[in-house]
């Protein structure tokens, strides 16, 4: 229905720097740029952060795989391994915590004024990433091979229709707010 | 409406409901999950290309992630845009050497806390290519999409988050 508005690149830069917009005035009215309520979270004292994360899955799921139901949305699965997904994932978290932002708040936390994400957050992860390009081959080769899964879903890995997994994540998910809320946090 | 958009904080289950909608909006209008994690491995590959040339291109890495603007940059430019309009709206926008927390903890130090934020930026860069992604890409897109590989990182950006939070405030900076 939008094939033509998915392949219209100009079109799309701007619709991207739109929902950017969006993303980024969200994040800072959550509260997630800012570092004392993440790092709080980690340090497991205040859990906005996961109220925040849990309720954009919540609705996201929802909604995408209704789309997808009506023919209007595709999914696009990122492969793993264990390699790649456990050891970066345990890197990227070390960093998280050490930097207290990620990369989406980071950028909202720069705009608010916070410095040390500027010259220390945006500086660190562009020389980070700079480092896996260049280490990329070697690692290609070995260690991001380790256990692959490849690039699959609950669904697909249980073999049923997708709702039959959506329903009791939404339970789950429901439940664990509830819980956070009772718990005061 | 105009007081909605200076509070200073909305509850954290409107900002979440507000990510999943813009979620659903991104894969109707651009065929596409929302990330961020790209865009500064794209940003690195063209500052590199601006001091070394064209040769950055032969990289591999940069065969499969060209260092151009594409969509995902175009998002993150528009983040920084959209909290800088919500913290003015609010009057949240200011000058910020070294935050609250890391106050408390470790003193005034600036040098000490911009080290520490660069040495966490360089491994959430190297991390969250290392991944395929980070806590938008995975954690947020990847898992509403149900994708094992999404779970299983944002499992363990958490793992490691908290544990390394607990280790630098509860034993190293001893708060």
């Amino acid at each position: 229905m939008f094939s033509n508005l998915h392949a219209d690149k100009s079109r799309q830069l701007l619709i991207g720097f739109l929902i950017g917009i969006g993303f980024g005035f969200l994040l800072q009215k959550g509260g997630v740029t800012d570092y004392n309520v993440i790092i709080r979270q980690l340090l497991l004292e205040d859990f906005t952060v996961v109220k925040i994360m849990l309720t954009a899955v919540l609705v996201g799921m929802i909604g995408v795989h209704l789309l997808r139901s009506f023919g209007l949305a595709k999914l696009h699965p990122k492969p793993g391994s264990i390699g790649t997904t456990v050891i970066g994932g345990l890197i990227f978290g070390a960093g998280f915590a050490l930097l207290g932002y990620c990369p989406g708040t980071v950028a909202g936390a720069v705009a608010t004024g916070a410095l040390d994400a500027l010259f220390g957050g945006i500086v660190g992860i562009l020389v980070g990433a700079g480092l896996f390009a260049a280490l990329y081959p070697r690692l290609e080769s070995g260690i991001l091979r380790k256990g692959e899964f490849g690039a699959i879903t609950l669904p697909d890995l249980f073999k049923v229709n997708a709702w039959v997994v959506i329903v009791p994540v939404v339970l789950l998910i429901i439940g664990l707010l509830w819980a956070i809320e009772r718990a005061g946090l | 409406m105009i007081e909605w958009l200076t509070m200073v904080t909305w509850s954290p289950y409107v900002a979440g409901g507000g990510i999943g909608l813009l979620c659903c909006v991104a894969f109707l209008l651009s065929d596409k999950p929302l990330g961020c994690s790209t865009a500064f491995a794209r940003t690195s590959g063209m500052l590199e290309k601006s001091v070394r040339g064209n040769k950055t291109l032969d990289k591999p890495y940069y065969k499969k992630f060209a260092p151009e603007i594409d969509w995902e940059w175009m998002l993150v430019l528009g983040v920084i845009v959209g909290a800088f309009i919500s913290a003015i709206l609010s009057g949240a926008f200011r000058i910020l050497w070294v935050p609250e927390e890391w106050m408390q903890a470790a003193g005034y130090s600036v040098g000490i806390r911009w080290g520490t934020a660069f040495v966490g930026g360089a491994l959430i860069g190297f991390g969250a290519r290392w991944a395929g992604g980070c806590t938008s890409g995975h954690g947020i897109s990847g898992t509403l999409q149900l994708v094992v590989s999404s779970w299983i990182a944002a499992c363990c950006f958490f793992i490691g988050g908290i544990v390394v939070a607990m280790l630098l405030f509860r034993v190293v900076l001893g708060g």
